[in-house]
């Protein structure tokens, strides 16, 4: 009998689970071969939803599913926290003791954020990466009557690497719903030496935060926050007052991947390949979404185009045959939404070797988001789009 | 023939190759907070954007930049850490 095991019950695992049982239902009908994923909390939560949470247009109960509801009733689901993968004996090691052993192993443990590396983040800075985290940033946002909101990036990489953009472009946009503008500075921190990691989107994205108002603050890295005069410090010797500081965390692998020796420190990265999605020198190991370390966006979308292929390639090794067909390899695809307030927004659609050109943004992408959120419990983890 | 970068010996060398910017860019910034005042770092980046990227960052955060020499396939920018 075959095992594959898959860590990680997001939207990397749960889409590979449930293509794998379209490629595998006969092999998992008969018994020989077993799905299982393990996921640390036994619900699935979709992340891209916390930003509207502290933009004021969702709950954080709309967020969060069973994973089992997700899953077809063929895969088996374990919840409990993984300990140790022993990529030699294939097995992986559950904090409550049990061992599961793997012939094929996917992992698809997302990232986790780390406030705490930063001094004083906790007490200071707000953010939205989680749901208590967003509803804070809500509330924080309820009370600001004027002053200066600073909004930066204190680690990188991050996930959904537009949110912060984002972010400052719909808080410019409520602002002024709310009259509040003219007494209130926004101010836009980016660790590099332009607004966004991909230069066509900077090229866009620029102007944009040059008309609103948000002035922009390029090699700024997050070194220390004062709290006391509460000033924002950074690695190259600015400093920035705020009354309202919002920073994206500093993000790292799951640390089991370090312990493991999959993974290098500090951060924890899975080193995997751009085509195949193998873990370097593992031939029985996979990963996809936020845990590679590919150059490439730590987002749902990213995990949702990399499945099909981890699929294909994890479904030929147990049926003894070479990947085959369009999701052999992965060409680096993402696609994904871009707000840019007042109702409008854009698409980001590109792969290895095609940045995005994104579309002057309008009314239609913004809707296109709106809807893509709504029905992505009925789509994206079964594999229908 | 390779070039000899000329100045002070390097204390680190940060491979960086196959990394996509701003990931090598990324990668100096961490060694240079973990580096001591006088300490030189060599990246070594097969990205073309590093060139650019890395000399401006290193005239924002007050550091010296001791040369950029280009080699096979792949460019060397060495820099000196100041404060």
């Amino acid at each position: 009998m075959d095992h594959i095991v898959i860590l990680g019950g997001g939207v990397g695992g749960t889409l590979t689970a449930n293509l794998l049982v379209k490629r595998l239902g006969e092999r998992l009908d008969d018994g020989r071969t077993t799905i299982t994923v393990i996921d640390a909390t036994g619900r699935h939560t979709y992340q891209p939803g916390f930003m509207y949470i502290a933009m004021g247009g969702e709950r954080a109960s709309h967020l969060s599913r069973p994973e089992d509801s997700l899953l077809d009733p063929r895969v088996h689901l374990v919840v409990g926290e993984v300990d140790k993968v022993d990529p030699v004996q294939q097995t992986v090691a559950l904090k409550w003791g049990e061992t599961v052993p793997y012939n094929e192993l996917v992992i698809a443990t997302g990232c986790r954020i780390a406030p705490e590396t930063i001094e004083h983040f906790d007490t200071e800075a707000h953010h939205f990466y989680t749901a208590e985290a967003a509803l804070d940033l809500r509330h924080a946002l309820d009370r600001f009557t004027g002053g200066r909101i600073v909004i930066g990036i204190a680690g990188m990489p991050y996930k959904c690497p537009p949110a912060p953009l984002e972010v400052a472009l719909l808080i410019e946009a409520e602002l002024r719903q709310r009259h509040l503008r003219d007494s209130a500075e926004l101010h836009f921190c980016s660790p590099i030496g332009r607004a966004f990691t991909i230069e066509s989107v900077s090229d866009m994205v620029t102007p944009i935060l040059a008309e609103k108002g948000i002035e922009l603050h390029t090699f700024f890295n997050v070194e220390r926050i004062d709290a006391e005069r509460k000033v924002v410090e950074s690695l190259e010797g600015e400093e920035l007052g705020y009354d309202l500081l919002i920073l994206v965390p500093p993000h790292t692998g799951q640390p089991f991947l370090i312990a493991s020796g999959l993974a290098p420190a500090p951060g924890g990265w899975l080193p995997t390949d751009r085509q195949t999605l193998q873990v370097a020198g593992q031939p029985h190991i996979h990963a996809l979404g936020d845990a590679t370390d590919l150059p490439l966006s730590k987002a749902g979308s990213t995990a949702h185009f990399e499945a099909p292929v981890v699929a294909e390639r994890v479904a030929a090794a147990i049926q003894g045959r070479k990947p085959n067909g369009k999701h052999a390899d992965y060409a680096g695809k993402v696609m994904c939404f871009f707000e840019v307030g007042d109702g409008k927004g854009t698409l980001l659609q590109f792969d290895y070797d095609h940045p995005p050109r994104p579309p002057r943004p309008n009314r239609f992408w913004h809707l296109g988001k709106i809807v893509f959120n709504k029905t992505y419990w009925h789509t994206v983890p079964k594999g229908r789009v | 023939m390779l070039e000899t970068i000329p100045g002070p010996a390097v204390t680190r060398t940060i491979d960086a190759r196959g990394s996509y910017c701003p990931g090598p860019l990324m990668e100096l910034i961490r060694a240079i907070r973990e580096a001591q005042v006088g300490d030189v770092l060599a990246v070594l980046s097969s990205d073309s954007g590093s060139k650019l990227d890395i000399p401006k960052w290193v005239a924002k955060a007050g550091h010296r930049l001791v040369g950029v020499t280009t080699r096979d396939g792949y460019d060397e920018i060495v820099v000196e850490k100041l404060r």
